[in-house]
């Protein structure tokens, strides 16, 4: 097992997967000259040519249009986001396109394909440069989303991704492209999708979260076992599908539940959670469900009011304080 | 387009050629019409986008390709799958929503598939397929195969940031592609004109793409311009934007009147007298002594007879199972975590 970065961990697991297949290719604004906005396809085009490593104009419905119709015909497209932001150009071509065309084509035609790039907030990059978009894919069935917190997930979630039969969202964060971890060696380390991942166990309660949250909610969870309670850490990392079963394992456990997330409250992860929650575990359920999110507003520049719109340790804390009654 | 219309007309086709264009037209005119007809008896729901007056479109340009060449195009597109190759019974069970419709019923009007025979769906949201077939053009370049990708789009696409985008990059990586306007002359209700201060050519020109303008009233024009094209593209051409002028006979949709708010009666009746594509073809055959009205009356009647089998197939065909609704949603249900969130057990 080697120790390196998220970054390097997608770059590997593109190397890898485009080895394998020769279908499989990555395409986006500034991957192959320009090695990638954010790096992660640093060496590709020199490994594998411009037919496989393709730079865009910036024309994301266009783009991811192509890659659509490309996996409509066979082939595997890895098409990059330079952030998710961006996405919302090419949300027509996600939902009605791709998350549609099995159901609408009685399965004569499918949008095999990844779609990556970071999504969520980086530091002060303003209200359109700074969003969790999670949700709005979430919503549309045809897709699935994955949000990989640590390096060893981003590889073994991304190779799965790539070969996975259905268009995926696989959403990176910007903060996370440095952070180092282990990663186990290997060319079929896959990550099934819809397996979560306990990234500490407790007892006391359980913090239900997913992508770089999962860092807040370690800390958070540091903290509080200073005072005495032990937080269960759920790393959701695949949001569709969802390992519903996990979920309601660790809350049969603690009988109390904090949703985790970057993004907006309003239609969010969180609140699917809390909803199969009600639905599933209420008998279970020792507190009300409690959310901590962004604030419900744009993303503001000015740093000290960034900071305080995100979501953070204190607030989840004092969240789980909340439902523990302490 | 009369002026259009004689300076591209060939009559170099031979009389088999020229049967099999009427043969085809006819099927499709009588396809049309019977989509009408249950539509108004409310046998098929929905959006339905009759092609009646454009069948000379879809016969000849979608005659010169083989059958492993591609087509997509938009949500009035049932003449289009007959064309590359759909059955007619699979069209028409597809319109009542049936289980053995080309989607198993869950596609509609708007959405006619038939991979089997590259025809790659039909597309409900103006422009969206250009961008696809750029990804099926892709895929050809990417393999390195001989095909080509016909893409058709309603006139009122190019206004569309699909269409540049598209073109564009069709364009920077020479693809094997077609873009193909229906250009019937309104955007749903819109006269062209009224949304654009160029040219449709000009538009593709600026993309670098090279635009002809083709007479898509009378088949064997289109037919023979479009072989054309089509060999030059299989030849390495690069992408190309072809205005066929055409006309629709019908509303947009069924929901619209033929005439009135507009387009006038005396325009509509102007065309369809005098641009029919069935009977411009059948008078020019007439001319050259090449058919006569009774054999045209034969090949009516077989078309007919085709599309009352189909017709009587979608009638009794089974509607589809409830559980079908989730079948295809996803290409297989992964083994972990749960995919649907309706809380319902199928």
């Amino acid at each position: 097992m080697a120790e390196i970065t998220y970054r390097d961990a997608l770059n590997q697991a593109l190397v890898e997967e485009m080895e394998r297949d020769e279908s499989v290719f990555l395409l986006g604004e500034e991957v192959a000259e320009y090695d990638g906005a954010y790096k992660v396809s640093k060496g590709l085009l020199e490994r594998f040519g411009d037919k496989r490593v393709v730079d865009t104009p910036i024309s994301e419905l266009g783009f991811t249009g192509l890659g659509v119709g490309a996996a409509m015909v066979g082939l595997r497209p890895v098409v990059e986001f330079m952030t998710f932001n961006f996405s919302f150009l090419a949300i027509d071509q996600l939902i009605n396109s791709a998350a549609k065309m099995g159901s609408m084509s009685g399965g004569q035609v499918t949008a095999p394909m990844v779609l990556r790039g970071p999504s969520g907030a980086a530091l002060q990059l303003g209200s359109q440069h700074s969003q969790a978009c999670e949700a709005w894919y979430l919503h549309a069935p045809g897709l699935k989303v994955v949000t990989p917190g640590t390096p060893a997930d981003a590889k073994g979630l991304l190779k799965t991704a790539i070969r996975d039969n259905d268009p995926v969202v696989f959403m990176e964060s910007e903060l996370l492209y440095n952070l180092k971890g282990e990663v186990p060696d290997g060319e079929e380390f896959l990550i099934p999708l819809g397996v979560a991942d306990l990234k500490r166990e407790g007892g006391d309660v359980s913090i239900i979260t997913h992508g770089q949250m999962i860092h807040v909610a370690l800390r958070a969870a540091d903290q509080l076992a200073k005072k005495g309670l032990e937080a269960d850490v759920l790393d959701l990392r695949s949001l569709r599908p969802l390992d519903v079963e996990s979920i309601l394992e660790s809350v049969a456990k603690t009988n109390r539940a904090v949703c985790l997330e970057e993004g907006w409250s309003y239609g969010g992860v969180g609140a699917q959670v809390t909803s199969i929650l009600m639905e599933e575990a209420f008998d279970d359920l020792d507190a009300p469900v409690l959310r901590v999110t962004q604030a419900d507003v744009p993303m503001p520049y000015n740093k000290r009011l960034e900071a305080w719109a995100k979501p953070n340790v204190a607030r989840l804390v004092e969240a789980c304080e909340k439902v523990c009654y302490v | 387009m009369s002026e259009l219309s004689k300076k591209t007309r060939k009559n170099s086709l031979d009389k088999e050629k020229m049967i099999e264009l009427l043969k085809r037209m006819l099927l499709y005119r009588r396809f049309e019409e019977k989509a009408g007809e249950s539509y108004a008896i409310g046998k098929i729901g929905g959006f339905c986008h009759l092609h009646i007056g454009q069948e000379a479109v879809a016969a000849g340009c979608i005659a010169p390709l083989r059958k492993e060449d591609y087509v997509i195009g938009t949500y009035r597109e049932h003449t289009q799958a007959l064309a590359k190759g759909v059955a007619p019974e699979a069209v028409m069970a597809e319109l009542y929503g049936k289980a053995p419709g080309t989607s198993g019923g869950l596609g509609g009007s708007m959405h006619i598939f038939g991979s089997d025979v590259g025809f790659m769906g039909g597309h409900g949201i103006v422009g969206g397929q250009l961008a696809l077939a750029l990804g099926i053009a892709w895929g050809i370049h990417y393999r390195g195969g001989d095909q080509v990708c016909v893409c058709f789009l309603g006139d009122a696409a190019v206004n569309q940031g699909a269409f540049h985008e598209s073109l564009n990059m069709a364009a920077i990586w020479n693809l094997p592609v077609i873009y193909a306007v229906e250009n019937n002359a309104y955007g749903m209700g819109t006269k062209f004109s009224r949304v654009s201060e160029t040219e449709m050519s000009q538009k593709s020109a600026s993309h670098g793409v090279p635009a002809r303008i083709i007479d898509g009233q009378d088949v064997v024009s289109t037919y023979t311009d479009f072989t054309e094209i089509v060999e030059e593209v299989r030849q390495g051409a690069g992408p190309q934007f072809v205005d066929v002028q055409c006309y629709r006979f019908k509303g947009h949709s069924m929901s619209d009147p033929v005439s009135g708010t507009y387009r006038s009666k005396k325009e509509v009746e102007d065309k369809t007298e005098n641009a029919d594509p069935i009977t411009t073809l059948a008078d020019q055959m007439f001319d050259s002594a090449l058919l006569t009205p009774e054999e045209l009356k034969e090949m009516d009647m077989e078309a007919r007879e085709i599309i009352r089998r189909a017709e009587a197939f979608a009638e009794s065909a089974p509607e589809p199972d409830t559980k079908s609704l989730y079948d295809n949603v996803y290409s297989e249900i992964n083994p972990n975590g749960r995919l649907f969130f309706d809380g319902r057990v199928i």
